[in-house]
């Protein structure tokens, strides 16, 4: 299999690491989903299911002293930068061991010591954050990447406008990352805006703007790919629309599908990302199956891993809550 | 403060600061509207650019919002930052970013990510600027944990605080008064640093507590030189950062005097006056000779007119009114 390539640029090799880590978002948030049905997690938590290509075809470009900023649906984005299953989900489960220690939970999980700066509670606000580490990427010459993710519901904002525009005229070392889901919460983005087509944005502000399949983690990662080196080159800033879709409501409890129809989510699934890069690599030759049911059991242990060490985990010290603020 | 030394005003205090903390920290950048070639609306960084340049003084389009996270996102990714509001109303385009963001950081992030930020504003009622440019909500950063709060009263607090704003882990709210960039006082050339969390006692009494902030501390010692003639001893304190709050000084000060008084430019439901009254309450219970009061700003937008400003604000002779009432009553006897 060595030297081949499964496109134009991508091994068998690297495939199958993409490959794993989209399903070990996949397994992950399917994980958390039973546990949060089980009444095992406290909180709220918005799931990635269906997007993984996304996180997982970007961040395969990045270095490790790159930075992440991510959005309320963020596990992916964590796990897809690098940071280990077991303190996502002890985090999630308020535990000590945790990314934050258990005081954040799955909207405010911060892991800078992955280059991860964290999922937000608030849509849009990354946005500016992002913008702002990616000036201080530049001043500190570093060649240091910064990408933002961020959903079609944050483009309305005046956040996007605002960052973007400074991330535009300071020429600034940042990705934009747009996961186009098609529905903010419950809002379709057809029915929020005249302009559907996010890249299109990008010209507004002088920055490129393209648009990919987000279910399709070759064709994000070449597109990321590029971007990721015009900013690593000083070249500046991206727009990238990916299109994509969640297959679970906006967040747990919610069915999804008051305002979208179960043919809509089925067609989608159709398209799943998961299976996508499965079939490929079958396709290509670049793995039998033997090897794809090898590194889906080798994916599912370390879900197991996370859930034994997370749950085994001690509780933060209850007067431990002022430790901090400051 | 000493009396003798060079004199310069609030404006420049606050330049000089910068200038010595950019000059000693390469990382710092400071972002804002019109703070680069224009030297500031109020030249608040007047010449700053000037030796720093567009990568360090980087002006902004009329953004607050955009600027404000961008500044606090490059304080997360490690560059030193203050950004530059003007006027503190401004803050409100970019209040989610300060709370929600700034705020909270260090606490989400389990103390591993810090921001520091100086988020720079200037505030109060001054040359009847209307209800858009003149409000003075330092109270609302007080209430929300993990924003420290300054608020200098004079151009020698305002260089050291703002130094000392300028190594802090942050995010530091430095606010400013608008009608205080023209005050005047002794400032040295020399280095000098103020922590946060020491009360100044800016004149010492035997009668009473008078508290104040920001301008309200010219007021309250204007007020105490009329009562001095009366035989009234009011003991004046600044708290000078409002978190960290000095509260043993203050509550040493009612004890010593059983008598307190806060002149509070906000309005005064859910006011800093409020929390120090309630602090007289819990700490100095036993000692206080009267109930304490409050002077605040009247509960109504910042009116346009000279006359109805000059109502709703308040006072010198409102102050020494008030002293004189408190004055008159003991609940025991001295």
């Amino acid at each position: 299999m060595s030297g081949r390539l499964v496109t134009e640029h991508i091994s068998p090799e690297l495939l199958l690491t993409y490959y794993k880590k989209l399903l070990e978002l996949r397994l992950f948030e399917v994980k958390v989903q039973e546990l949060y049905r089980n009444g095992r997690l406290p909180g709220f938590v918005h799931l990635y299911v269906g997007e993984e290509a996304v996180a997982v075809g970007v961040c395969s470009n990045l270095e490790a002293p790159d930075l992440v900023f991510s959005t309320h649906r963020g596990h992916g984005h964590a796990l897809a930068k690098g940071v280990p299953s077991r303190i996502v989900l002890a985090e999630l489960w308020g535990k000590a061991t945790g990314s934050s220690g258990g005081r954040g939970g799955s909207m405010h999980m911060y892991a800078p010591e992955y280059g991860f700066m964290g999922t937000n509670g608030i849509v849009g606000a990354p946005i500016p954050l992002a913008t702002g580490a990616a000036l201080s990427a530049k001043m500190r010459k570093k060649r240091q990447v910064v990408v933002c993710f961020f959903g079609d519901g944050a483009v309305n904002s005046g956040s996007f406008h605002e960052a973007v525009n400074m991330g535009a005229v300071w020429n600034l070392p940042v990705v934009y990352v747009c996961e186009n889901n098609l529905y903010a919460t419950e809002m379709a983005f057809l029915r929020a805006t005249k302009n559907t087509n996010v890249a299109s944005r990008a010209a507004a502000y002088g920055l490129p703007g393209v648009t990919v399949d987000g279910q399709d983690v070759v064709a994000v990662h070449e597109v990321a790919s590029e971007a990721i080196r015009r900013a690593r080159d000083d070249g500046g800033p991206t727009l990238i629309e990916c299109k994509t879709y969640r297959y679970v409501g906006h967040h747990e409890g919610d069915p999804g599908t008051d305002y979208r129809t179960r043919e809509e989510v089925q067609q989608w699934k159709q398209k799943d990302p998961v299976k996508i890069a499965h079939k490929l690599l079958l396709d290509s030759g670049g793995a039998d199956k033997s090897t794809l049911d090898a590194a889906d059991l080798e994916v599912e242990r370390l879900i197991d891993d996370a859930v034994e060490f997370a749950e085994k985990s001690p509780e933060p010290a209850a007067d431990s809550v002022n430790d901090h603020v400051f | 403060m000493s009396e003798q030394g060079r004199v310069i005003n609030y404006g420049d205090a606050g330049v000089e600061a910068l200038r010595e903390e950019m000059r000693r920290d390469a990382s710092i950048v400071y972002i804002g509207q019109g703070i680069g070639p224009r030297g500031g609306n109020f030249r608040q960084t007047r010449g700053l650019w000037k030796e720093f340049g567009d990568d360090r003084l980087r002006d902004t389009g009329i953004c607050e919002l955009g600027a404000t996270g961008a500044a606090i996102g490059a304080a997360m990714a490690g560059t030193r930052t203050v950004v530059d509001e003007v006027f503190l109303d401004f803050a409100l385009e970019a209040i989610t970013q300060i709370v929600q963001q700034a705020a909270n950081i260090s606490y989400m992030s389990n103390g591993k990510i810090k921001a520091p930020v100086v988020i720079r504003g200037a505030m109060g009622a001054v040359r009847n600027a209307g209800a858009h440019h003149s409000h003075t909500f330092y109270n609302w950063f007080a209430n929300t944990p993990g924003l420290k709060v300054v608020l200098p009263s004079n151009p020698y607090d305002l260089k050291g605080l703002f130094k000392t704003a300028l190594r802090d882990p942050g995010p530091v709210a430095l606010i400013e008064h608008k009608s205080l960039y023209n005050a005047k006082c002794v400032v040295p050339e020399e280095e000098y640093l103020i922590p946060f969390g020491e009360a100044r006692i800016v004149r010492e009494g035997t009668d009473l507590t008078i508290v104040a902030m920001s301008r309200m501390v010219d007021l309250a010692t204007k007020a105490a030189a009329v009562l001095e003639q009366e035989g009234i001893s009011a003991e004046v304190i600044d708290p000078r950062t409002i978190v960290p709050l000095d509260r043993q000084r203050i509550t040493d000060s009612i004890k010593k005097t059983g008598r307190l008084v806060v002149i509070d430019e906000s309005p005064s439901s859910c006011s800093f006056a409020a929390e120090l009254l309630a602090i007289a309450v819990e700490d100095c219970f036993d000692e206080l000779q009267v109930p304490p009061q409050r002077i605040n700003s009247l509960p109504v937008p910042n009116p346009f007119s000279p006359v109805l400003e000059n109502q709703m604000i308040p006072s010198v002779d409102r102050i020494v009114a008030e002293v004189r009432r408190m004055m008159k009553s003991s609940r025991r006897k001295a």
